[in-house]
């Protein structure tokens, strides 16, 4: 693990001073809008304090932010990423009604198992927002995750084929993350 | 708009308890987490934005909270359940199929 981070880190030194610059202002911005919607004021006072505390943050943060990965920004990526999280959204309140049936059915229809799906991502960030849809969508839930394999708990196990598997859970939101971190 | 939002409020506390339910009947730790997170989700959704619905100055504040909870929910759930399985927890008598043995560092 170590292993891989500082070999991550050396690849990213090569890179110009520029693009480290990128990441501060991306950093800036989130902070800076979470900052606007929790205050909901324009006063001169609340803005100055909100740029001050945003700028050290980001300024000490930046280098963690540039680890984690961010992809370039197109258009066709944000209207990706509206139809993905559509799509998560969906499936949240699926998983919801289907659990709660699970739960409440007096003989609770369960067929619990753990399998193991393979996924096509590179990226780490792109992996953590899989693993973290698959734990949020009907029946399953990440207990693993390793290189292209992710150890998944499904409460009502169809198929313990890793291709078949793969294409039931991780394939609805893999097309657009696909897409989203190209 | 106040009534609208204490229905929902009342949808996602009726979720919290389904939630909280699963968690009782479920046979396994690996089912009760499924139970006490995918209820809580939407219960804690609802219940958070019905607020924002009935004060509607607080509206964008419920939003950043749901995007919080939306983030750290499947983390809290996949570290509970990665460490019952790291730890050896078994599955309960009604599983069909464990794979773990096949999976990297779970082989002792």
């Amino acid at each position: 693990m170590t292993n891989r981070l500082s070999k991550r880190n050396s690849m990213k030194k090569k890179q110009s001073g520029i693009h480290s610059i990128i990441y501060l202002i991306y950093l800036f911005v989130i902070l800076m809008v979470i900052w606007m919607t929790l205050t909901l004021s324009f006063e001169k006072q609340e803005l100055f304090t909100g740029i001050i505390v945003s700028f050290i943050l980001s300024l000490t943060l930046y280098s963690t932010f540039q680890i984690i990965g961010f992809p370039k920004v197109t258009v066709k990526k944000i209207i990706f990423l509206c139809i993905y999280i559509i799509i998560l959204f969906k499936e949240i309140i699926i998983a919801n009604l289907d659990v709660a049936y699970r739960v409440i059915h007096p003989k609770m229809p369960i067929k619990p198992g753990i399998i193991i799906i393979k996924t096509e991502l590179k990226q780490d960030l792109a992996k953590m927002i899989l693993a973290n849809s698959i734990t949020l969508t009907p029946g399953t839930f990440t207990l693993d995750i390793d290189d292209d394999k992710l150890l998944i708990h499904w409460i009502n196990v169809k198929t313990d084929n890793i291709e078949e598997a793969t294409k039931i859970i991780g394939a609805r939101f893999e097309k657009y993350l696909k897409v989203i971190f190209a | 708009m106040h009534i609208f939002g204490v229905i929902i409020t009342g949808i996602g506390a009726l979720f919290l308890f389904i939630g909280s339910l699963g968690v009782f009947r479920m046979p396994d730790v690996y089912n009760r987490v499924q139970a006490g997170t995918k209820c809580t989700t939407l219960g804690s959704f609802l219940t958070i934005i019905g607020v924002g619905i009935m004060q509607p100055e607080w509206f964008w504040k419920t939003l950043i909270i749901v995007v919080f909870v939306l983030i750290s929910n499947p983390v809290s759930s996949h570290a509970l359940g990665r460490a019952s399985r790291k730890s050896g927890i078994s599955l309960c008598d009604k599983s069909i199929v464990d794979k773990t043995k096949e999976f990297k560092g779970y082989q002792e």
